[in-house]
């Protein structure tokens, strides 16, 4: 469903992705995790084909993202960081120009918008500006914009983060919904929400991916068997090798 | 051929519809609309002695829109680009399957349907220049065009630099300088200073690059070819210097 393929990317003189792969198939959320600037979020640019890597290429849905883009980008919901939006439209507002703008089959448009306000449950805030929604809200309008066009592939960029604790349920339980006909990556902070949402977890560090197990496989590496120890041991030990 | 043109304009009416959208969702097109309108009423009455010259023609009018677009229309082309980055809907816009020169004229053609909008706002001073004498309306009719070219010749300066920038203020400010440099280059006061310090050949190249110049002729109510052709192609190199700079995003 995604391949990820050796994909780099340096800034300048920094090389921020060195060479990540994976793959993951349909009914598979993936976490992906790592540091603050681990290259998580560069990955994920480029796999939604907003960023050009400088080597290796992605393909979703066996289309890739770099010799056939835009084929690749209509089988792909993004999440940006941050869900940024238009915020002077309402939600079916922003929906209606993604519909549009993906060129959504006229007829269809409609039936999409109104499942994706349906699917994250945003029916009751319809009439406001996207700029007046608290965050969850606005949060779960990104997450219509992104499974609007119903793809097989979503890319979602800390969809949690900085949410309370019941919009943060109320996101994990629209994952789980769709996981089972997509190909799903997360990325995410949150450690103690892996588990009970991902079925596998890819942890990268300085660019490179330095475990890809399942949540479990992972938490056993750790002698307290815990996953943020694991993580912390991962990362650090990783620190110490290049001392 | 075509299946080429359609997937680079991929994205043109959405993007249009969007802008236009944005324009009249704030109070931005309104405040634009009321000011530009204040500010052209108050130059041709009163700085162009609209009633004084006791002819029946908008030549008072029409001889300060270079001036005023200069100021005008990047204020309203800053935001096109550097309203996505600071929200961050720039990442969204790169995400979806469209090509640059569709999003690129889309913006564009948003902003110049609103600065269309306050030309059309003026046709009331049409009127009243038929309701106190006869004047030659084709001629008006004709400025009014080449003002409306002229005006997107100004707007994609405004925008290619807001892709350029990345900040509505900076974006303001270089623009409102690079508009300078064309309008008053057709000025007198430049064009002698020009004209004493390079020669006479110089000054009629710098002439000829001046708004204001290619302007002249349909003020006059003659229509050049060359003016036209000049507007037109200006516009497209911004537009074409637009998509080259909002494209580099993809590349970090």
């Amino acid at each position: 469903m995604l391949e990820v393929k050796a994909l780099e990317k340096s800034y300048g003189s920094k090389h921020a992705v060195r060479g990540v792969s994976f793959t993951v198939e349909k009914g598979t959320v993936l976490g992906f995790l790592g540091p603050n600037g681990a290259g998580k979020s560069t990955t994920m640019r480029m796999i939604a084909g907003v960023l050009e890597p400088d080597s290796g290429d992605a393909l979703i849905d066996g289309k890739s993202i770099i010799s056939d883009r835009r084929a690749a980008q209509a089988s792909l919901g993004y999440l940006p960081e941050g869900a940024p939006l238009y915020e002077d439209m309402t939600p079916p507002e922003f929906l209606r120009f993604l519909a549009e703008a993906r060129a959504l089959p006229r007829k269809s448009r409609r039936d999409a918008v109104d499942r994706a306000i349906a699917d994250a449950r945003i029916l009751s805030v319809s009439h406001q500006r996207i700029g007046d929604l608290s965050k969850g809200y606005r949060r779960r309008v990104g997450l219509a914009g992104a499974i609007l066009h119903d793809p097989p592939v979503l890319v979602l960029d800390e969809p949690t983060d900085g949410l309370d604790p019941n919009q943060k349920r109320a996101v994990r339980a629209l994952i789980a919904r769709m996981a089972p006909s997509k190909a799903i990556i997360i990325s995410t902070h949150t450690l103690t929400e892996v588990p009970a949402m991902c079925h596998r977890a890819v942890l990268i560090d300085r660019g490179r991916v330095i475990a890809d197990d399942t949540p479990a496989g992972l938490a056993r590496r750790s002698e307290d068997g815990s996953l943020e120890s694991a993580f912390s041991r991962l990362t650090d030990q990783v620190e110490d090798e290049t001392l | 051929m075509t299946g080429y043109l359609t997937r680079q304009m991929s994205g043109f009416s959405a993007t249009y519809r969007r802008e236009l959208g944005a324009y009249f969702a704030t109070p931005m097109a309104y405040v634009f609309l009321a000011v530009f309108l204040l500010a052209l009423g108050l130059f041709t009455w009163e700085a162009g002695r609209f009633f004084d010259t006791g002819v029946a023609d908008l030549q008072p009018f029409f001889v300060w829109h270079p001036w005023l677009y200069m100021i005008f229309l990047p204020a309203l082309a800053m935001r096109l680009w550097a309203d996505e980055k600071a929200s961050g809907t720039d990442e969204l816009l790169l995400s979806l399957p469209l090509g640059i020169p569709g999003l690129v004229l889309g913006k564009l053609m948003a902003a110049w349907t609103v600065a269309a909008a306050g030309l059309l706002l003026t046709l009331p001073m049409w009127a009243s220049v038929n309701f106190l004498g006869s004047p030659d309306n084709t001629a008006i009719a004709l400025a009014y065009f080449v003002s409306l070219l002229m005006a997107g010749a100004y707007l994609s300066i405004g925008a290619a630099v807001s892709a350029l920038t990345g900040s509505q203020v900076t974006s303001f400010v270089i623009s409102v300088v690079i508009a300078f440099v064309f309008t008053a280059a057709g000025w007198p006061l430049v064009l002698s200073t020009v004209q004493s310090l390079f020669g006479t050949g110089f000054a009629d190249i710098v002439a000829r690059f001046s708004f204001i110049t290619q302007f002249e002729g349909a003020q006059r109510g003659v229509l050049e070819l060359r003016a036209v052709a000049y507007f037109l192609g200006f516009t497209a190199t911004f537009v074409f210097l637009n998509c080259l700079w909002a494209s580099r995003q993809r590349l970090g």
